[in-house]
């Protein structure tokens, strides 16, 4: 596994870079918070990003995808993570290509993923039921009616969920709450009847729902993979969207750390740069390792997904503890030596302190991982 | 066969031919061990070390990528590739540890005179002669350019006056290479020279110092009216500052390489120390808080490791990345000891007698030994300003 990238790689990464410092600096961010706007992302954006391909790099070619492989995806999300640009990316281009790819049916195949790439449907995924992630549990019911399916439960935190087409929904069809062996996927229309959709209103202002389901009546057809298909075929769709996820974290670190470093050296107090202060110095140095660290971690991850190791749950794992922590570290120190215009709305560095901490808790917070990670590893 | 696959089974049959039985894998258990430092005081416990040294030296494959003309192997990446390859297969030991090797041969290849490299090289190569480094002094730590060892011109030599601290292995060592002050009128890092000086000259005497570890890898060298030939000025007169920073790249990248691979190969984990003495619980360390420290202590290890593995990757970094490599490598060291033994509790801190083994009594001195680790080579304080002013380039205060 080598941790540097290709030129390919290296040339979507500068691609977005430009793309979002063009078209969606903070300011973009912003004033979606501040619209009536319920979406959260911007449309005319959305097609923008498809029609340079953003949408099919995890797609087969023969599903009008690139196929570029995650890494390729990963440090467009990381470009994207440096101005906080909000975008069905990662829970369409990610979570929904991944899934659709790795177990759909020909047909679902046929169907749907061509769309994602054209940019006509977006999808989400439908897992966390409680306050922190855990896909070992599932209260979340789909029980056998004829040929269909009766659903009932209630899904949370659903990313995009306020506006996604299809979701992805994970039941349980057999067993009782933690038997991870009796878990299923289900492709549900979000316009299915007596399906509720509860927009939330987090933090990082992005798009988010509650979803509850009451006899919702699904297709038999619309199981994706196999019942019962059980808890490890997930966490490979988790896995590859905890890795995408990771490289957004840490753009966003790099960017406040960057941002942080050149007030540091504008910002005067004494008669002198508060950057020339050892206190403060040091403390940016520090900071520097850590995010050092964290590049080599999501790079290796990255790297493992391309190539298949079967060391991907742990190192994904390690990615995804490890960019949180140092997003708590950049995110607090970014504000703290803004001094008093850190905590003010009017700056930008808040924005980057929201998102870092809803980020964290997508797809399971650092501490999820920490126990994963050594639980993989027998410690 | 292409010349790499020829140059290949070249190497096997060497080896094959040339390393000792008791100096790879599967030499019997009783063999013993010797760190091989070379020198002219050096004595052997086993005189298959000796032996294998004298045929690496020979070879030059002690510093493989040295053109053959200075004593080295003369060999391109892919053959020192294939031979590092070839003597991890048969799990050769390292025939010779030196900071000739680490610090002063890359040195002089880059600042040397032809004169200086046909009569260091082959000697630092062979293992004949054991080099150590004079830098730091009583006065002057961290503020290194503040040094005062004088090497005054007569003419015909220098005459050196002075005392250097903190000399590794000085007592063991046949020569040293050391800063001095030739210009004191110049600015401090102006006034500075690098200089050879045999330790056998008359005036030069070494004294250790016993660490808290209990153990005295280091010195004070004193010189005392010391003459040493003009011969021995290594670059420019008053031009040793950037020879001097050089060289401590060289070192940080091996404190920091050598800190972590010594404790990732070494069976004395934190997690086996942890089982160990707070049991198991189906597979995990019983006690939560200890294990949950372990985990994060873990994690960073491997992205720390990561981190070697990329900046390898990317093809070597400049200086800066060095001190981030010293400050977290002996940061992370030190953290790796505490941790060691807090899990050991009690055994953790045996200093002697017979109610302990020798891996906890070694685990005592080597947990005191890592405090000096963020000391030597830059503290780590000197380290964060290095990336403060040179990654960051935050303004100076």
């Amino acid at each position: 596994m080598k941790l540097t990238l290709n030129e390919e790689q290296n040339y979507l990464k500068e691609t977005a870079l430009s793309f979002v410092s063009e078209k969606t600096p903070v300011s973009h961010l912003r004033q979606l918070r501040d619209s009536d706007d319920q979406l959260r992302w911007d449309k005319d954006i959305w097609s923008e990003m498809v029609k340079l391909g953003w949408s099919g790099i995890l797609i087969p070619e023969e599903y009008g995808g690139s196929n570029f492989g995650l890494t390729g995806m990963s440090v467009i999300l990381q470009e994207c993570g440096k101005t906080l640009t909000p975008s069905p990316l990662f829970a369409t281009g990610v979570l929904g290509a991944t899934a659709l790819t790795k177990f759909g049916s020909e047909e679902q195949k046929q169907k749907y993923l061509s769309k994602i790439a054209s940019g006509e449907l977006t999808t989400a995924l439908a897992i966390d039921e409680n306050s922190h992630h855990n896909p070992n549990i599932c209260e979340l019911k789909a029980i056998k009616d004829g040929s269909n399916y009766l659903l009932n439960g209630k899904k949370i935190f659903v990313v995009d969920g306020a506006s996604a087409d299809i979701i992805i929904v994970v039941a349980r069809t057999s067993g009782e709450d933690d038997d991870v062996g009796g878990l299923s996927m289900f492709l549900v229309e979000s316009d299915s009847s007596n399906l509720k959709t509860v927009k939330l209103d987090m933090a990082d202002s992005r798009n988010y729902a509650n979803i509850t389901f009451d006899n919702v009546s699904v297709d038999e057809k619309m199981i994706l993979g196999e019942i019962d298909i059980g808890l490890e075929p997930i966490n490979e769709i988790l896995d590859v969207g905890r890795i995408a996820l990771s490289a957004e974290m840490l753009g966003s670190c790099e960017k406040a750390f960057e941002i942080t470093i050149e007030y540091l050296k504008e910002r005067k107090q004494f008669g002198v740069p508060i950057g020339s202060f050892q206190a403060l110095q040091h403390r940016a140095a520090e900071m520097f390792c850590e995010i050092e660290l964290t590049k080599s971690a999501v790079m290796a991850a990255m790297q493992g997904a391309e190539e298949n190791s079967n060391d991907l749950q742990r190192l994904s794992s390690l990615a995804k503890s490890i960019v949180g922590e140092t997003s708590h570290l950049v995110s607090n120190e970014a504000v703290q030596m803004h001094g008093g215009i850190g905590v003010t709305d009017e700056y930008d560095i808040g924005f980057y302190l929201k998102r870092a901490r809803v980020a964290e808790t997508i797809l399971g917070n650092s501490t999820f991982h920490q126990e994963r990670y050594a639980n993989l590893t027998g410690f | 066969m292409n010349d790499l696959e020829n140059f290949r089974v070249e190497v096997k049959d060497w080896l094959d031919k040339n390393c000792p039985s008791t100096m790879r894998a599967g030499a019997p258990a009783d063999t013993p061990i010797d760190e091989v430092w070379g020198g002219r005081k050096a004595v052997y416990k086993n005189p298959d070390s000796k032996l294998w040294l004298d045929r690496m030296g020979e070879k030059g494959w002690t510093m493989p990528t040295v053109p053959k003309e200075y004593g080295g192997g003369g060999l391109n990446k892919e053959e020192v590739k294939i031979l590092n390859e070839e003597m991890f297969a048969i799990g050769a030991r390292a025939p010779l540890l030196s900071f000739g090797i680490w610090m002063l041969a890359p040195v002089l290849l880059e600042y040397g005179n032809e004169a200086q490299k046909r009569e260091h090289l082959p000697k630092i190569i062979k293992g004949e002669i054991r080099w150590c480094q004079g830098y730091s002094e009583p006065g002057s730590g961290s503020d290194l350019a503040s040094l005062a060892t004088k090497a005054e011109d007569m003419g015909d030599h220098f005459l050196v006056n002075g005392q250097k601290v903190w000399t590794s292995y000085a007592d063991k060592a046949d020569w040293i290479f050391a800063l001095v002050r030739t210009g004191p009128k110049e600015p401090k890092h102006n006034g500075i020279s690098f200089l050879l000086i045999d330790m056998e000259n008359p005036g030069v005497s070494t004294k250790p110092i016993t660490l808290i570890s209990g153990k005295s890898p280091f010195c004070e060298t004193f010189f005392d009216n010391v003459e040493v030939p003009k011969e021995n000025l290594v670059g420019e007169l008053n031009a040793g500052w950037t020879i001097a920073k050089k060289l401590l790249q060289h070192e940080r990248k091996f404190i920091s390489n050598f800190g972590l691979a010594a404790g990732m190969g070494s069976k004395k984990d934190v997690v086996s120390l942890a089982k160990k003495h707070f049991g198991e619980d189906e597979g995990k360390i019983s006690n939560p808080i200890f294990r949950s420290k372990v985990i994060d202590h873990k994690m960073k290890e491997h992205a720390f490791g990561l981190t070697l593995q990329r900046a390898a990757d990317e093809g070597g970094k400049a200086s800066a990345v060095a001190s981030m490599f010293k400050y977290y490598g002996t940061e992370h060291n030190k953290r790796r000891h505490e941790l060691m033994v807090a899990a050991s509790g009690v055994n953790g801190l045996a200093w002697d007698g017979n109610e302990f083994d020798d891996s906890e009594k070694n685990l005592t001195r080597a947990w005191l030994r890592t405090k000096g680790n963020s000391i030597e080579g830059g503290t780590s304080e000197v380290q964060l300003n290095v990336i403060s002013k040179r990654v960051l380039e935050l303004p100076s205060g």
